[in-house]
């Protein structure tokens, strides 16, 4: 019977003759990103393996501050919401809201990022680096590899602002939109799970 | 060879740890290949500049979103990495039949050579003769089968297949500068590490499986979404071609595989790079992890690899048994339970790490359990056989010789799944053989099988029957000859890997097996010459139907090769067998009232664009010029971004071309009546 | 040539055939080897019952429904069969299900780690994977081997097995199981002779450049015989200190037999917190 009812869910789009193109990118995408999500899912899977292998050097509960991570999350979870009223503003086609919006989400983005290269390099300096051992090398694979996504993510909403600039809310740029949308709440939750494993249990 | 002056620690800033000392010239095996591959290359393309054709390449094949063109370049790439890896089985076959000695120096390649040439034989294998098979197969039939005009995303399709190039690229790079890994096909650390490994050869394997693997993934992603959203109106999920079933099971299992495989790189490569220590023997690395991860995606690897072929094997046995596909229901089932045991039995490939006597049980039991729907699989092609009419083309020769072989291989299988018996098999040429029986006789026939079946389709002329029935029978043969003594010799205590050994009793087998590798070569050369034949007899051997083997599913309703944008008219879906249904019930081949302008995607540059500059990234990365490094990924992020702006990138067939290449077609139809063979 | 090579097929095929009792893992010297065998006949055994019947119909049903044979029963539509659906599930499910018994007993009887004996009738030896030669050393005896073991038939011999170098395998083919070697973590193999003979012992995974020489001798000896060979390994001029051992780290292929009069107890113990720090996890 659910396959049946599966089906039917999935057969609907057929009602169309002419192919739903920007459907089929927002669920590719969403496929895309369930492959991200086991991506992490290995990092932090190697996390947990090697979440005590100090090998006698330096100790996460000696370094991490969580008032400092606090700070971070609220960017980033801020930034979500954010996006979110940027995304409101796309579909009414309010283009200004949309970008102002944006533009918030983007220095949101930034700052997050400043401040997590800003930890990089007090860690580093404090003696942990990602040579220091195996449990850093993991810390820094795992939270850099969130970070980097958000830097692209970055690059991506710089190119979106070029884009709509040049066709203003066509719809192809509304479902690329949706996309990058997709993809900044996905690395929100994310970094939810790093804040929780990495940071949280990190101190306890 | 491993040259002791590539080991460099201070790499030049502008061509980092590349020098001329990295070309082997010293080497008498490499050498002449060098002078061969070079020499033919040049005449390659001073014939394709002669003639030229280098804008027709460019036009038709290199930018090309077509998923039928991009399939036919998979599946050529393939070939001709298929005589790169079975040049290395051969080698390697020659140095263990002479290679009875007491200490090293024995047979015709020192380990150095020899360990590279089995690394290299594995790897290439798997990642750049199977998966372009299953890939280029999948490309060309499964738009066909769901009555689809292309895949979802063409020029993801089209970049897919670049990156799987740029792999095979690299590696070939490595036979010529530098040295390949020395490793085993998985580079297990620590011995992949820098400090065992200080050569360039792990880093061409890291960089060539990386960029196929990101190739990969997408694949995955594109054909998901494809079968999922792109069916014809009608085809529910239980009525499409099983071959479509595998394919959506093997693509599940590439999303959820290959960002393990891409993880587990990383992390070995940023251990090689900047010195981390997730996998070193020392301040906390753990090399047990890195085996959990690899075969974490090793092992729905090997499902991938198997499932698609299942399917192929499927098509083939209802199509010339005359018959429907007996109990379809269980076999979907049967493959989707598959699909989901594959991503649970990883541990069996370690069975001797030393895990506890219940989790090995747990996984040992584990994998027993994939041999039940395996097993309900093999009933069902026979009993599809049982009460048909069974006609023994060439590609139900492979089937047949499949059927026989690949229970073998299952058998041996669940041996090694029981880990108390696998820890004195493991690690032997029992499992070489066993490994060996189930991808050759299961996957590779499964590829050739279908090559067969679906040529046609591809090219619009069959391929030579008998001579597809000889190499069939030599690969049998063969196959037999090479892997059976294996069997015994694993039995006898012999352990993978050896470059020479001091056990005389060993050589016999060793000569049968190496005989046996002979035949497979020359089931491999009529399979080339059969190519060639059917090529050259192409107009004797034209399929003008696009039926020519009175098929069953939606792939022969269209011309052979399919008009671009396969179906003119989107067609409704009845049943299972809709072709079949079609040509029973009279209303195959009608003349639809009008046709409608289609919609289709417009070749692009980006693909191969973007793949040439992750080559040469990944070369850059190779040899540490950071530079080019740098260069190769701006110019990747800016193409991309370029791309993105670029307009017009589809456009609308025009009803009076559709009108002008069907009535074509129709006219065949009308000619060679097609329908009145479903009849007899 | 041809015929030569038809000789050569024929006469190996008997050789297998006849001599197939010869097989190392099919003739072994020792009770794990013993019940491996046992286990690996039982399993083909029970997949026969499954594996016989479809070998047979690869063969008679292509044979039988074959186009040209017009006499056999011709049923296209036919798709569907709840017997025969029920056989094709339930007998392989049946076959695993003896299977699943059996692995999950031998997993447990059969585990390495599991002492085949008393613990003071057990000789301990412990077994270092270098590059690429073995190290043996036995703690009560206080000697140490490259390459070369003896050990008393009919008595547990439990290997202790480390590496100081990449992965390897311990595995001595006529006794029974391998066990993988890794720095920084110590495995348990417990083996027993129960015949006098030299044993082939071999690392079984590919460790680099010289892991075809990667092979040692193991001598069963009676008690006697066992003590004759300590006796003559401690009148060995050499001593396993740190500068020998240093010595022996360094790369080297086809390394011969050498004897060491005395060592370090602490030694093995020593090897593998080089790694994992004293503080050993935590």
């Amino acid at each position: 019977m659910t396959t049946a009812h599966h089906d039917a869910l999935i057969d609907t789009h057929h009602e169309h003759e002419h192919h739903d193109t920007g459907g089929d990118t927002v669920f590719g995408f969403w496929i895309y990103i369930m492959s991200d999500c086991l991506l992490f899912a290995t990092l932090f899977a190697t996390y947990a393996v090697l979440s005590s292998s100090f090998a006698g050097q330096i100790t996460a509960k000696e370094l991490f501050d969580l008032n400092f991570v606090l700070g971070e999350t609220a960017l980033l979870l801020f930034s979500s919401f954010t996006f979110g009223m940027a995304m409101l503003y796309a579909n009414k086609k309010q283009m200004k809201g949309m970008i102002a919006w944006l533009c918030i989400t983007f220095l949101l983005g930034l700052s997050f990022l400043g401040m997590e290269l800003y930890e990089f390099y007090h860690f580093s300096h404090e003696g942990a680096t990602p040579q220091t051992s195996a449990y850093w090398s993991a810390f820094y694979a795992l939270v850099a590899t969130h970070g980097l996504h958000v830097f692209a993510g970055l690059i991506w909403m710089l190119v979106l602002f070029a884009h709509f600039k040049r066709d203003g809310i066509s719809e192809e740029n509304l479902v690329r939109l949706s996309c990058l949308s997709l993809f900044w709440h996905f690395l929100d939750v994310i970094w939810i799970c790093v804040f929780t494993v990495v940071y949280l249990m990190g101190v306890m | 060879m491993v040259n002791k002056a590539t080991i460099i620690t201070d790499p030049d800033s502008l061509t980092g740890k590349l020098t001329w000392d990295s070309i082997p010239l010293h080497d008498p095996v490499i050498l002449p290949v060098m002078i061969a591959v070079i020499l033919g290359g040049l005449a390659l393309l001073i014939l394709i500049t002669k003639m030229g054709k280098w804008q027709y390449l460019w036009d038709e094949w290199f930018t090309s979103v077509d998923h039928k063109k991009i399939g036919i370049m998979y599946i050529i790439a393939a070939i001709v990495m298929l005589i790169r890896g079975f040049s290395d089985a051969l080698m390697m076959r020659a140095q263990q039949a002479f290679a009875t000695a007491d200490s090293v120096g024995a047979g015709f390649l020192p380990p150095e050579h020899y360990d590279q040439i089995f690394t290299a034989h594995g790897v290439i294998m798997i990642f750049f003769v199977a998966m372009p098979l299953v890939v280029g197969l999948m490309n060309i039939v499964v738009p066909l089968q769901i009555g689809a005009r292309d895949v979802a995303f063409p020029f993801l399709n089209s970049l897919s297949f670049w990156l799987f190039v740029v792999g095979a690229i690299l590696i070939n790079i490595s036979l010529f500068l530098g040295e390949f890994a020395a490793t085993g096909w998985l580079a297990y650390p620590p011995l992949s590490g820098i400090e065992y490994s200080p050569w360039v050869g792990v880093d061409y394997w890291l960089w060539a499986l990386q960029i196929s693997g990101i190739g990969t993934l997408l694949t995955g992603v594109n054909f998901f979404v494809t079968i999922l959203r792109m069916r014809a109106p009608g085809m529910k999920l239980m009525q499409m071609p099983v071959f479509t079933w595998t394919s959506l099971c093997a693509n599940v299992l590439i999303i959820a595989s290959f960002p393990i495989l891409t993880v587990t790189l990383t992390l070995l490569t940023l251990d090689r790079y900047i010195g981390t220590h997730f996998f070193t023997n020392d301040l906390g690395g753990n090399q047990m992890m890195y085996v959990n991860l690899i075969w974490a995606w090793g092992h729905p690897e090997v499902y991938i690899l198997i499932l698609p072929a299942f399917g192929i094997f499927s098509e083939i046995t209802a199509t010339f048994s005359r018959k429907r596909l007996f109990g379809y229901t269980s076999l979907v089932w049967a493959t989707a339970a598959i699909m989901v045991l594959a991503m649970v039995v990883w541990l069996h490939h370690f069975f001797t790490m030393g895990a506890g006597a219940s989790v090995n049980a747990f996984f040992g039991i584990a994998t027993m359990i994939i041999s039940i729907p395996t097993g309900v699989k093999i009933f069902n092609w026979l009993f599809t056989m049982y009460k048909g009419r069974v006609e023994f083309t060439a590609s139900m020769w492979w089937t047949c010789s499949f059927l026989f072989t690949f229970t073998i291989g299952g058998m041996t299988g669940v041996m090694l799944a029981i880990p108390a018996a696998d820890f004195v098999l493991h690690n032997s040429l029992f499992l070489i053989a066993h490994f060996h029986n189930v991808i050759i006789g299961g996957s590779v026939f499964g590829y050739f099988a279908g090559m067969t079946y679906w040529f046609s389709k591809a090219t619009g002329f069959t391929l030579d029957e008998n001579l597809g029935k000889i190499a069939c029978a030599l690969w049998t043969v063969g196959f037999f000859f090479a892997f059976m003594p294996l069997y015994i010799l694993g039995f006898n205590g012999m352990t993978r890997r050896l470059n020479y050994y001091d056990n005389p009793d060993w050589a016999p087998m060793l000569w049968i097996a190496a005989f046996g590798a002979m035949i497979i070569f020359a089931g491999i050369l009529v399979q080339l010459y059969q190519i060639y034949i059917s090529i050259r007899d192409r107009n004797k051997n034209r399929d003008l139907t696009g039926d020519p083997w009175n098929g069953r599913t939606l792939e022969w309703t269209t011309s052979s090769p399919p008009p671009f944008y396969n179906f003119a008219i989107m067609p409704k879906i009845h049943d299972r067998d809709e072709h079949y249904y079609k040509k029973e019930h009279g209303i195959a081949y009608e003349k639809p009232d009008k046709y409608a302008p289609i919609h289709m995607p417009k070749n692009t540059w980006a693909g191969i664009v973007i793949s040439g500059f992750s080559l040469i990234m990944g070369f850059a990365c190779i040899w540490h010029i950071w530079w080019m490094a740098i260069f190769g990924f701006v110019g990747i992020v800016a193409s991309w971004i370029i791309y993105s702006f670029e307009r017009n990138k589809d456009y609308y067939v025009q009803v009076n071309e559709i009108e002008k290449i069907e009535s074509a077609h129709l006219a065949d139809i009308a000619e060679y009546h097609p329908i009145s063979k479903a009849q007899s | 040539m041809l015929n030569k090579i038809i000789k050569t097929v024929v006469i190996c095929t008997l050789m297998v055939t006849l001599g197939g009792c010869e097989l190392a893992l099919f003739d072994p010297k020792g009770p794990v080897g013993e019940q491996a065998k046992l286990l690996i006949i039982i399993s083909v055994a029970l997949m026969l019952i499954v594996i016989i019947p479809v070998i047979f119909m690869t063969f008679y049903f292509p044979y039988k429904y074959r186009t040209s044979n017009k006499k056999a029963v011709y049923k296209p539509h036919w798709e569907h069969s709840t017997k025969i659906e029920l056989i094709v599930w339930l007998v392989p499910c049946l076959i695993v299900i003896a299977l699943a018994i059996v692995t999950y007993q031998t997993s447990h009887s059969l585990d390495p780690r599991k002492p085949l004996g008393k613990d003071e009738d057990t000789v301990t030896i412990q077994v270092v994977a270098l590059d690429w030669k073995w190290l043996f050393i036995y703690p009560e005896q206080q000697i140490a081997t490259i390459n070369e073991i003896a050990i008393p038939v009919n008595k547990p011999i439990e290997f202790l097995i480390t590496s100081d170098t990449v992965m390897n395998s311990f595995f001595i083919p006529r006794l029974g199981s391998q066990i993988y070697a890794m720095a920084g973590m110590e495995n348990r193999l417990n083996l027993m002779a129960s015949e006098q003979g030299v044993f082939r012992g071999m690392s079984a995974n590919y460790s680099g450049f010289g892991f075809s020489g990667m092979k040692f001798k193991t001598h069963a000896l009676d008690q006697v015989g066992f003590e004759q060979w300590i006796s003559k390994v401690k009148r060995s001029p050499l001593k396993l200190d740190e500068k020998m051992y240093q010595m022996l780290s360094k790369k080297t292929k086809d390394h011969a037999i050498q004897h060491f009069h005395d060592v370090d107890p602490l030694h093995f113990k020593k090897t593998i917190e080089k790694y994992t720090g004293v503080q050993s996890g935590k």
